[in-house]
C-alpha cells in the first residue's frame, strides 16, 4: 500500500542531491586529484606528478611563514575573544557579587550593540578597519593625535611590525560581540540560589567567574573554541581585504597564499594542494575538539 | 546604597566595549556627510554641512546601487532555494526508510567539515563549464549548494521532533504525501526554519571567497566585492567621501533589519554555533 513513497523521495531529493553532486561533491573529489597534477588551467594538459606538489610546498618559506600566521591565531583568536566575551557576559548577567544577582541596567541594550557587527559582512568590516587604520584620515590615529599621543600614531597596515595584530585586533572586534550573546545565554540558566549562596559567603566577583560562572558555562566554552579555531585557519576575506596578505608577507595566512597561487599564479595544481593541506588541518582540529570535549556534564538538580 | 555603587564598574566596562562597537559605525555615517578635505584632515571632527550628493554619487557613480541590487537578487534566490532544497531533502530523510538513507544524509552532512578552499579550484571549472562564470545565477546556485549541509543537517533533525499524531491523523483524513509535507509538516517546522534561514541568510551575505573567485566582472558584483574594489580605487582617486557613502549605504539597511528582527538574529545565529 506504501507504493506512494517513491515518487515523493525522487522529488523531494533529486534536486537537492543534483545541485549538492555537482558543485559540492564533485569539486571537493576532483581537489585530491588536481593536487597531484602540474596543471596550469591554460590548455588541458597536465602531467601526474604524483607527490611532487606536497614536496615542493613542505619547503616553500612563503607557505610556512602563511600557516605561522593561521597557528598564532588559532592560539590567540579563541584566548582573547573567549576572554572578553566571558568578562563582558558576566557583566551584563551575573551582577555584582554583593547579593544582587540580577543583570545590570540596559543589559538587553548593551547586548544589540555588542552583536551587531556579527551581522556586517566581513569584507565589509574589513574595508571599515582598512579606514579607522589610515594613517593620515583614519579614526585611530585622528584619536592618538587628538589627545597629544603623536608618537603613538603608526602606519597601522603599512608596517610589518603591527599589521598582523591590526588584523587581530579587527578579528577579536568582531566576533567578541557574538560570543556576549552566547555565553550570556548559558549564564542565563544557571540557578541564581548558587549566585546567592557565593553572596552570602562574601565571594568576590572575580572569584565568582573563576570558580562558579565558567565551570558552569564550560560546554559553552568548547564549542566557542572549536568555533574560533576553525575561524581561524581561514581569515581570508579580512586579510585580502585590509592587506592582501602584505606588508612583506606580513599578514598572509593559508588561505591568501591558495588564492594567490591559484588564481594569482594558475598554479592550479599547486593551490590544489595548499587545499588538500587546509582540508587535512580542519580535520585535525575537529577529531582533537572531539576528543577533548568529553568532560562531565555538570548536572542541575 | 552598597549595591547600586557595586554597578558603577561592570556598567563602565559595558559602556567602553559599546562605544568601541558604535564609534566605528558612527564615525563611518558622519564621515559619509563629509568633504574630502574633511575626511583627510579632521578624522574626528563633525560634517560642516550633510552632503547628500556623497550618497548620490556613490549609489550612481560608485555603482554601489548596481552592487546592491546584484546582492539582493543574489540572496532573494539562492535563500529560496537553499530552504526549498533543504527542506525537502532534510525531509525526505528524517520521515521516510529507504535503502541509502543513511548515506545521503551522511553525504549532506559530511560537507560541514571540509573547507571551501578544498573545492575551489575544481568548483571555479565546474562553474565556467556551466556557463554561469561572472553570472548572479552561477552565484545563487553555487551559494545554494555550499549551504545545504547546514540546512539539511539542522531542519532533519527539526523534523524528527514533530509529532506523527498529527501526522497520522492527517494521513487518515486522505491527506497525500505531498500536501502533507506542505500543508501539514512545513507549517509546523516554522520555528526551524526561521532560524535556519537567517543564519543562511547572514552566512551567504558573509560569502566572499566564493564571488571573488566565480565572479570577476565589475557589473556583475556584490556589494562587500564592490566596496572592497572602491576602496582600492579610491586611494587613486581620492574620492573618500564617496567611498564612506557607499560604506553607509552598506551598513545602514542591515543595522535596521538586525535592530527589527534583533531578537531571532540572535537566536538564528545561536543555534547555528551549536552544530
Amino acid at each position: 500500500m506504501r507504493h506512494g513513497k517513491y515518487p515523493l523521495l525522487a522529488a523531494f531529493l533529486l534536486p537537492a542531491l543534483g545541485v549538492y553532486a555537482t558543485f559540492v561533491i564533485s569539486p571537493y573529489a576532483q581537489a585530491f586529484f588536481i593536487a597531484m597534477t602540474d596543471w596550469q588551467g591554460l590548455t588541458s594538459k597536465f602531467n601526474m606528478i604524483g607527490f611532487n606538489n606536497f614536496r615542493y610546498l613542505l619547503k616553500d618559506s612563503y607557505l610556512w611563514n602563511a600557516l605561522w600566521h593561521n597557528i598564532l591565531l588559532m592560539l590567540l583568536l579563541p584566548v582573547l575573544t573567549i576572554a572578553l566575551g566571558l568578562f563582558l557576559a558576566s557583566m551584563l548577567n551575573v551582577g555584582n557579587g554583593k547579593g544582587r544577582v540580577r543583570g545590570v541596567r540596559g543589559s538587553a541594550f548593551y547586548k544589540v550593540i555588542f552583536f551587531a557587527p556579527q551581522v556586517l559582512s566581513v569584507a565589509i568590516i574589513g574595508v571599515l578597519w582598512k579606514e579607522i587604520y589610515n594613517p593620515r584620515s583614519g579614526l585611530l590615529n585622528g584619536g592618538l593625535r587628538a589627545i597629544g599621543l603623536d608618537g603613538l600614531a603608526k602606519t597601522w597596515l603599512g608596517d610589518p611590525d603591527y599589521a598582523f595584530w591590526a588584523v587581530l585586533a579587527v578579528m577579536v572586534w568582531a566576533n567578541a560581540g557574538f560570543y556576549v550573546v552566547l555565553f550570556g545565554a548559558a549564564m542565563q540558566s544557571i540557578p541564581r540560589d548558587i549566585y546567592e549562596a557565593a553572596a552570602l559567603d562574601g565571594t568576590s566577583r572575580w572569584t565568582t567567574l573563576w570558580r562558579i560562572t565558567l565551570p558552569l558555562v564550560w560546554d559553552s566554552v568548547q564549542v566557542a573554541w572549536v568555533y574560533l579555531a576553525i575561524l581561524a585557519l581561514d581569515g581570508f576575506a579580512l586579510v585580502q581585504v585590509m592587506t592582501r596578505g602584505g606588508p612583506n608577507f606580513s599578514t598572509d595566512v593559508v588561505g591568501q597564499r591558495m588564492y594567490d597561487v591559484a588564481f594569482g599564479e594558475f598554479k592550479f595544481g599547486q593551490g590544489s594542494a595548499i587545499g588538500v593541506i587546509m582540508f587535512f588541518l580542519t580535520l585535525s582540529i575537529t577529531v582533537v575538539a572531539l576528543r577533548l570535549t568529553r568532560r562531565e556534564r555538570i548536572e542541575f538538580s | 546604597m552598597k549595591g547600586r555603587f557595586g554597578n558603577v564598574a561592570p556598567q563602565s566596562f559595558l559602556v567602553i566595549w559599546g562605544l568601541m562597537t558604535a564609534l566605528p559605525l558612527v564615525w563611518v555615517f558622519a564621515s559619509g556627510f563629509k568633504s574630502d578635505a574633511e575626511i583627510l584632515n579632521h578624522p574626528w571632527g563633525l560634517p560642516a554641512q550633510l552632503r547628500f550628493d556623497n550618497f548620490a554619487r556613490a549609489w550612481t557613480h560608485g555603482h554601489i546601487g548596481q552592487y546592491f541590487l546584484n546582492s539582493a537578487i543574489v540572496l532573494l534566490v539562492s535563500l529560496t532555494l537553499t530552504m526549498l532544497l533543504g527542506s525537502t531533502a532534510a525531509y525526505a530523510l528524517a520521515r521516510y526508510t529507504f535503502p541509502g538513507n543513511r548515506l545521503i544524509y551522511f553525504t549532506f552532512v559530511g560537507g560541514m567539515m571540509f573547507p571551501v578552499f578544498l573545492a575551489l579550484v575544481p568548483l571555479f571549472f565546474v562553474v565556467k563549464q556551466s556557463g554561469l562564470l561572472n553570472t548572479l545565477p552561477g552565484l545563487m546556485i553555487v551559494y545554494t549548494a555550499y549551504s545545504l549541509p547546514f540546512t539539511v543537517f539542522f531542519l532533519s533533525a527539526f523534523f524528527r521532533t514533530l509529532p506523527t499524531a498529527v501526522a497520522e491523523a492527517a494521513m487518515i483524513d486522505g491527506c497525500g504525501p505531498f500536501a502533507m509535507f506542505f500543508r501539514v509538516m512545513l507549517p509546523m517546522a516554522r520555528p526551524g526554519m526561521i532560524s535556519v534561514a537567517i543564519f543562511n541568510l547572514l552566512g551567504q551575505w558573509n560569502q566572499y571567497l566564493l564571488p571573488v573567485v566565480l565572479v570577476t566582472k565589475e557589473d556583475k558584483y556584490v556589494l562587500a566585492q564592490g566596496l572592497a574594489a572602491l576602496a582600492v580605487n579610491e586611494g587613486y582617486r581620492g574620492d573618500y567621501s564617496r567611498l564612506f557613502a557607499g560604506l553607509s549605504l552598506a551598513i545602514i539597511p542591515v543595522l535596521v533589519v538586525y535592530a527589527v528582527f534583533q531578537r531571532q538574529v540572535q537566536s538564528g545565529l545561536t543555534a547555528g554555533q551549536m552544530k
